[in-house]
C-alpha cells in the first residue's frame, strides 16, 4: 500500500478510524459500565461511563450467586478441551496419512474431506439428535462434545501442512526403524505446533461460542455452556436486573476476548486460513 | 525426489488404514451418515418417540410449499443476507484500506475492530438487548440527545429484521476486514509505482487502476463466505425476538428449530434442513469456485 500522504488525509483518516472505534468498541464499553453502576443510575437517561455510586462488589455477587457463573465456565473449558482434544486425536493420524502415506482410497477418503468441509454444522442436527435420543445421551457432556469429534477443516489444515515437511525426514526415519506411527508422534507433531495452534483457535472459538447445538440437547442448568448459560441468567432475570445481568454477561465473554488479546497474531492467522470453520 | 519405489507397499498401506480409520469411522456415523438421513427423514411422516414411520415422498415439501411461515422465513432470511452481505463487505473492505494504509497504530486497529468477531455473540446478544430498550438503552438515549425518538427496535415489526441485521453487520465486519487484508498484502508494490509513472496520480485513481482489479478475487471470496455465514443467522432471532413480531424475524434455521426441537415435527423440519443445506451448498460452490481462482490445493 502506498504510505504516503498529506497531513490532513493522515488526520481525516485516524478520525474515521477512532470514530468507528466508538461505535465498534460501544456494546463493550457500555456492558462494563453498566455492571459497575447502580439501578438508579442504570435507569438514569444521563449519560456518564463510570458511576457515582459503585455498585460492582454487588452486581458480580449477584451475577455470580444467581445462576453458576463459574460452572457455566468450567463447562466451556471441558467441552471446547474434550472436542480439540479428541479432534486431534481423529485428525492428525488422518491428515498425516493423506499427506505422506501412499494407499487405495486415498483420493476417494479427501474428497470425502472436502465435501464435509462444505456441509453446515446445522445439517446433521436432526439425526444426531435422534441417535442421542436412542442411546439416552441426550443432556450430557458427551452431547456436547461427541457430535463435533470428526472436524473436516482440522484434517484438511494438517494435511495441508504435513505435506510441507520434507519426505527425507520420513525416509530417515523409516531407516532407523521408526513405525509410521512413531513418525508421527516424534518427528510429525513437534513440526506441526504452529498449525495445530491455528487449528486449535478456530475449534475453541467455534464451540467456545456455539448455541445451536447446546440449545437443543442441554435441558439441566449444570450443564450448560457458556452461551446457554447466558440466557438462562437473561431468563431468570426477565431481561430488568441489568447491573448483574451486565455483569455476568462481562464475566462471559472476558474469557475469550482474553485469550484473542494474548494470542491474536494465531487468532488472525486462523481465521483467515479458515474463513471462521469448526 | 523420485521414490524409489512408487508402487504401493503393504506395511504402508496397513499403516495408512489404521492411521485413517478412525476419522474414517467418526465421518461416517457423525457427518455423513446424519446428513443423507436428514434427506431420508425429510420425506418420513415421523415424529420424534412416534412408533410408527410412513414415507409419504415429497409430502412435507408439498405442505412446506404451500405454508406462508415457510416464504415468510425463506423471504426473511434473504433479506437478511442482502443487507448484512453488502453491509459487512464494504465496512471490511473500506477498514482493511484505512488501516492498511496508516503509518502508526495498525495493530491496535486491527484487534480493536476484530474484538466482535471474536466475543461470545449470546453474550452480546444480551447486551444489544440493553442497549436497544426502548426508553433507558444507550442507543434511544444518545438519539434523545440530538432530538430523534427512537422508538421500538425489536417489537416493531417493520424494522426488527433491520435491527438484527444491523447487530449481524457489527459482528462480522472484523472477519470481512482480515480476509480483505490478506488480500491486499498479495498485491505487489511495484504494480502502484508503475501506476503513477503511469499518470494514476490520485488515491481514488489508484485503487480503480490498482487495488480494486486485483482484489477481484478476494471480494467474491468474502462475499460469498459472508453470504454462507449469514444465511445462517440463528443465535440472535433466539435471544431477541424469537422470530417475531408476528413472524416478522422467524428465519428459516429458527422455523427448523421449533418444528424440529420444539413441536418434534421431526420430517417437517427435516425438510426445512434440506431447504437450507441446498442454499448452503449452492453458495459454498460458489465460494469453491471463487477460491480456485485464488489457492490451488497441492
Amino acid at each position: 500500500m502506498n504510505r504516503r500522504g498529506t497531513l490532513l488525509g493522515h488526520i481525516l483518516r485516524h478520525a474515521v478510524l477512532i470514530f468507528g472505534l466508538v461505535i465498534m468498541l460501544a456494546p463493550f464499553v457500555w456492558m462494563i459500565s453498566t455492571s459497575l453502576k447502580p439501578p438508579n443510575e442504570i435507569f438514569s437517561t444521563k449519560l456518564s461511563l463510570l458511576p457515582n455510586n459503585w455498585a460492582a462488589a454487588e452486581n458480580y455477587t449477584k451475577a455470580f450467586t444467581k445462576v453458576p457463573l463459574l460452572r457455566y465456565l468450567l463447562n466451556g473449558v471441558i467441552v471446547t478441551g474434550g472436542i480439540f482434544l479428541l479432534q486431534l486425536i481423529v485428525s492428525l493420524p488422518c491428515a498425516y496419512a493423506l499427506a505422506k502415506l501412499r494407499f487405495k482410497g486415498r483420493d476417494i477418503l479427501f474428497t470425502m474431506v472436502l465435501i464435509g468441509l462444505m456441509i453446515p454444522a446445522q445439517a446433521p442436527a436432526i439425526p444426531r439428535y435422534v441417535m442421542l435420543y436412542e442411546v439416552g445421551l441426550l443432556d450430557s457432556y458427551a452431547a456436547l462434545i461427541v457430535p463435533f469429534v470428526f472436524s473436516a477443516f482440522g484434517i484438511f489444515l494438517m494435511r495441508q501442512f504435513f505435506k510441507t515437511v520434507p519426505d527425507d525426514l520420513m525416509h530417515a526415519a523409516r531407516l532407523d526403524g521408526l513405525g509410521e506411527f512413531e513418525i508421527l508422534c516424534r518427528i510429525m507433531l513437534p513440526l506441526a505446533m504452529p498449525a495445530m495452534l491455528a487449528f486449535g483457535v478456530i475449534s475453541i472459538v467455534t464451540h467456545w461460542n456455539d448455541f445451536f447445538w447446546p440449545l437443543i440437547v442441554i435441558q439441566t442448568g449444570d450443564l450448560a455452556t457458556p452461551p446457554l448459560g447466558t440466557l438462562f441468567f437473561r431468563n431468570e432475570e426477565a431481561g430488568s436486573d441489568f447491573g448483574p445481568l451486565m455483569a455476568g454477561t462481562v464475566v462471559i465473554t472476558a474469557p475469550l476476548v482474553l485469550l484473542f488479546l494474548a494470542a491474536q497474531r494465531r487468532f488472525i492467522e486462523g481465521v483467515t486460513l479458515s474463513g471462521m470453520k469448526g | 525426489m523420485i521414490d524409489a519405489n512408487p508402487a504401493e507397499n503393504p506395511g504402508e498401506r496397513r499403516a495408512a488404514y489404521a492411521l485413517v480409520s478412525p476419522a474414517w469411522v467418526a465421518f461416517v456415523v457423525l457427518l455423513a451418515g446424519p446428513s443423507l438421513a436428514v434427506v431420508v427423514l425429510s420425506l418420513t411422516d415421523w415424529q420424534l418417540g412416534a412408533p410408527t414411520m410412513n414415507f409419504i415422498g415429497l409430502g412435507n415439501y408439498e405442505q412446506l410449499f404451500a405454508d406462508r411461515v415457510f416464504w415468510k422465513s425463506f423471504t426473511n432470511t434473504f433479506v437478511y443476507c442482502l443487507v448484512v452481505v453488502p453491509g459487512s463487505v464494504f465496512l471490511g473492505l473500506g477498514l482493511a484500506l484505512l488501516i492498511e494504509g496508516a503509518t502508526f497504530g495498525r495493530a491496535f486497529y486491527r484487534a480493536a475492530y476484530f474484538l466482535p468477531v471474536t466475543s461470545t455473540l449470546i453474550a452480546m446478544a444480551v447486551v444489544w438487548e440493553f442497549l436497544l430498550h426502548p426508553s433507558v438503552g444507550l442507543i434511544n438515549v444518545v438519539l434523545e440527545q440530538v432530538g430523534i425518538r427512537g422508538g421500538d427496535w425489536l417489537k416493531n415489526p417493520s424494522r426488527a429484521l433491520f435491527t438484527l441485521a444491523g447487530i449481524g453487520i457489527w459482528q462480522s465486519a472484523g472477519l470481512n476486514m482480515i480476509l480483505f487484508m490478506a488480500g491486499l498484502k498479495a498485491i505487489p508494490p511495484d504494480l502502484y509505482e508503475a501506476a503513477e509513472i503511469d499518470g494514476a496520480a490520485s488515491v481514488w485513481e489508484r485503487f480503480r487502476c490498482v487495488t480494486w482489479p486485483m482484489l477481484g478475487p478476494a471480494t467474491l471470496f468474502v462475499t460469498v463466505v459472508s453470504g454462507i455465514r449469514s444465511f445462517q443467522v440463528f443465535d440472535t432471532v433466539e435471544v431477541l425476538t424469537k422470530g417475531g413480531p408476528n413472524k416478522a424475524t422467524e428465519v428459516l434455521l429458527y422455523t427448523m428449530y421449533t418444528e424440529a426441537f420444539n413441536f418434534f415435527r421431526t420430517g417437517y423440519g427435516a425438510a426445512i434442513t434440506v431447504v437450507f443445506l441446498v442454499v448452503v451448498l449452492a453458495l459454498t460452490l460458489l465460494q469453491v469456485k471463487a477460491g480456485e481462482k485464488r489457492t490451488h490445493y497441492g
